[in-house]
């Protein structure tokens, strides 16, 4: 392995800089990431520009239009308030987009930290170990709507809900790369010449976690979209002064009989974004380890 | 061999130890006087005494765990606040349904799942490939209630062929009971069935390349025999976990899906809890099944050798 590496530096550095590919020449190579890119894209710009898209206030209520099918008025129709479902559902997409980017940062960061520390360290890897096993034990969403009843609900409490079900994936990722990296010649020639701990991690160490881990945070992106969404559905999620997805879909749910459009915009937008997230992974997948994307 | 069965067994008691651990210490470390928390907005300071002496929670926090550790032990998961009844009384009530919608979720995930993944390793990189792997990310990424009610509203509200929601208990009407198990099966076992489509290709395509289905080719069998006998047979160690891990998932999707179609399974009464704040409830639900989840692991971990007789403990 190390031979190798060794080998391919050597020639790379004998030949010319090689040119890096046009964006537009990787875009053509890889059609379906791209398509889920953009549509990332759109979805996260009409997120973000939500109060200046959305037609209407999404909290204001017009009780004489309630429940309409959607017209010219109002794109989407209305819910049970008289309320705009397009603004809330381009509103909703907010909180999704917090929740998403929060509890990938924070699931990464906190599973790098522990990862590290159980791949490198005998004694901490025994009983870390242990305890991702028995969270992992416990299926992630019963986790987070235990950890929801704990105290009042905000989109905090969701993240911090969502998040710590998703840390013991990371913790074995990063483990299992550290593992096989220590044992490297490099890493023994490093230490040989007296490079110390912290410096060992993060010039030797870390980088070589990076590309499983960015591929992982984009799924654990995904999967919180979905979570939230459940948790929100299920009552027990963001509060319903705060529209999300999930909890538009679970006052709309009521309705579903004469009204199905208050489930169908929300559910497909949300559909959509996890769809994108989970396209762009398979496709950050493919372009930084080819050896898994063969595999899977 | 007996070593190694009796070794896999203990070393499921330090997971159940620290699951244990984590559901004791939730309702401790959270923000707040759970005793307050469990009591609600408009209690009185008597209310939220008598709660506070009920869980014991006026004492030592080593004291309350040995004592919470040892009712355990002896099968006792304590009593509803809310319900004033035992939590395993509550529970077994409830489990008819989800084990149900459980088993028959991972049946059809199976049915529909392996015969696709099988398919699409076959013929990789094809259009057919292609097509179950774009299916299988969209099936991944939909919400089960955006399936699940497309399904209410075009095959029980609009054709009327099947019931819109609720269960029946077998022993009580079984057509009755299948055909309120039809709908949630679906929805759930389309999501479900993503992920082990995905898991099968991937180890059918790693099994396909081996020496010994060229020469089960070479030697003239037929193809089938080939893909079924040779390789989804010794592809299918790694499947079988992906089932056993993945049970965590199906039952995360259970709870929302119980929910969906208005099932008074187990994730049904896990939401009542929630909002009524009945902690014992909560504790016990996330016990019985994480014991249930490490079980069904070891199960399997043991059964390895049914499978590929290589493996030997």
């Amino acid at each position: 392995m190390s031979t190798t590496g060794l080998a391919v530096a050597d020639a790379s550095a004998a030949v010319q800089p090689r040119r890096r590919p046009s964006l537009l020449r990787r875009m053509r190579r890889y059609p379906l990431p791209t398509l889920g890119a953009l549509l990332l894209v759109v979805l996260v710009t009409s997120a973000l520009a939500a109060p200046w898209i959305a037609t209407h206030d999404p909290f204001e209520m017009n009780v004489v239009d309630r429940l309409q099918s959607p017209n010219a008025e109002y794109w989407f129709g209305t819910d049970a308030f008289g309320r705009d479902m397009f603004s809330r559902t381009l509103h909703g997409g907010r909180v999704s987009l917090i929740i998403g980017i929060a509890v990938a940062a924070a699931s990464t960061i906190i599973g790098l930290i522990i990862g590290v520390i159980a791949g490198y360290f005998r004694l901490a890897d025994a009983i870390l170990m242990r305890i991702m096993d028995g969270l992992m034990a416990i299926p992630g969403i019963l986790l987070a709507i235990a950890l929801m009843s704990l105290t009042r609900a905000s989109v905090w409490v969701v993240i911090v809900a969502i998040t710590i079900p998703e840390i013991p994936r990371v913790v074995r990722l990063v483990r299992a790369v550290v593992l096989t990296v220590r044992e490297q010649i490099y890493i023994e020639a490093a230490t040989a010449i007296g490079t110390r701990f912290p410096r060992l991690m993060l010039k030797h160490i870390l980088p070589n976690t990076l590309a499983p881990l960015i591929v992982q945070a984009t799924y654990i992106a995904a999967s919180a979209v979905l979570v939230e969404s459940y948790l929100s559905f299920l009552g027990v999620g963001t509060p319903p002064e705060v529209p999300s997805w999930g909890n538009i879909i679970a006052e709309g749910r009521l309705y579903v009989q004469i009204a199905f459009w208050n489930i169908l915009f929300p559910s497909v937008f949300l559909g959509l974004m996890v769809l994108s997230i989970n396209i762009l992974g398979d496709g950050l997948r493919d372009m930084l380890d080819p050896r898994l994307a063969r595999r899977l | 061999m007996w070593s190694y069965v009796v070794r896999r067994i203990l070393a499921t008691i330090p997971v159940l130890c620290v699951v244990a651990v984590i559901v004791f210490l939730m309702l401790r470390l959270s923000p707040g006087d759970p005793a307050a928390i469990i009591a609600g907005d408009n209690a009185t300071s008597d209310d939220i005494a008598m709660i506070r002496a009920e869980l014991g929670l006026d004492r030592p926090l080593l004291q309350q765990f040995f004592l919470w550790l040892g009712q355990l032990l002896s099968g006792d998961l304590g009593n509803s606040i809310y319900l004033a009844r035992p939590v395993l009384g509550l529970i077994m009530e409830r489990v008819e349904p989800t084990l149900a919608l459980s088993i028959t979720t991972m049946a059809f995930a199976m049915l529909l799942a392996i015969p696709m993944g099988v398919l699409a390793a076959w013929r990789a990189g094809s259009w057919v490939d292609q097509t179950i792997m774009a299916l299988s990310v969209l099936a991944f990424s939909v919400p089960v209630f955006l399936i699940g009610y497309g399904l209410v509203i075009g095959l029980s509200l609009s054709l009327e062929w099947l019931p819109v929601q609720g269960f029946v208990s077998l022993g009580e009407d079984p057509v009755g009971f299948v055909r309120h198990l039809v709908l949630p099966t679906i929805a759930l076992g389309l999501v479900y069935s993503a992920l082990l489509a995905r898991i099968t290709r991937a180890t059918m395509l790693e099994t396909l390349s081996e020496d010994f289905i060229r020469t089960a080719r070479a030697k003239g069998l037929a193809e089938p025999r080939v893909l079924l006998l040779h390789a989804l047979k010794n592809a299918s160690v790694p499947i079988v976990t992906t089932i056993g891990t993945g049970l965590a998932l199906l039952i995360g999707g259970v709870v929302v899906t119980e929910s969906v179609f208005a099932i008074p399974g187990i994730g049904r009464l896990t939401i009542e809890a929630v909002l009524q704040r009945d902690y014992p409830v909560i504790q016990g639900v996330i016990l019985v099944i994480a014991a249930v989840y490490v079980f069904v692991n070891l199960a399997i971990d043991l059964a390895y050798p049914l499978l590929d007789p290589r493996i030997r403990f």
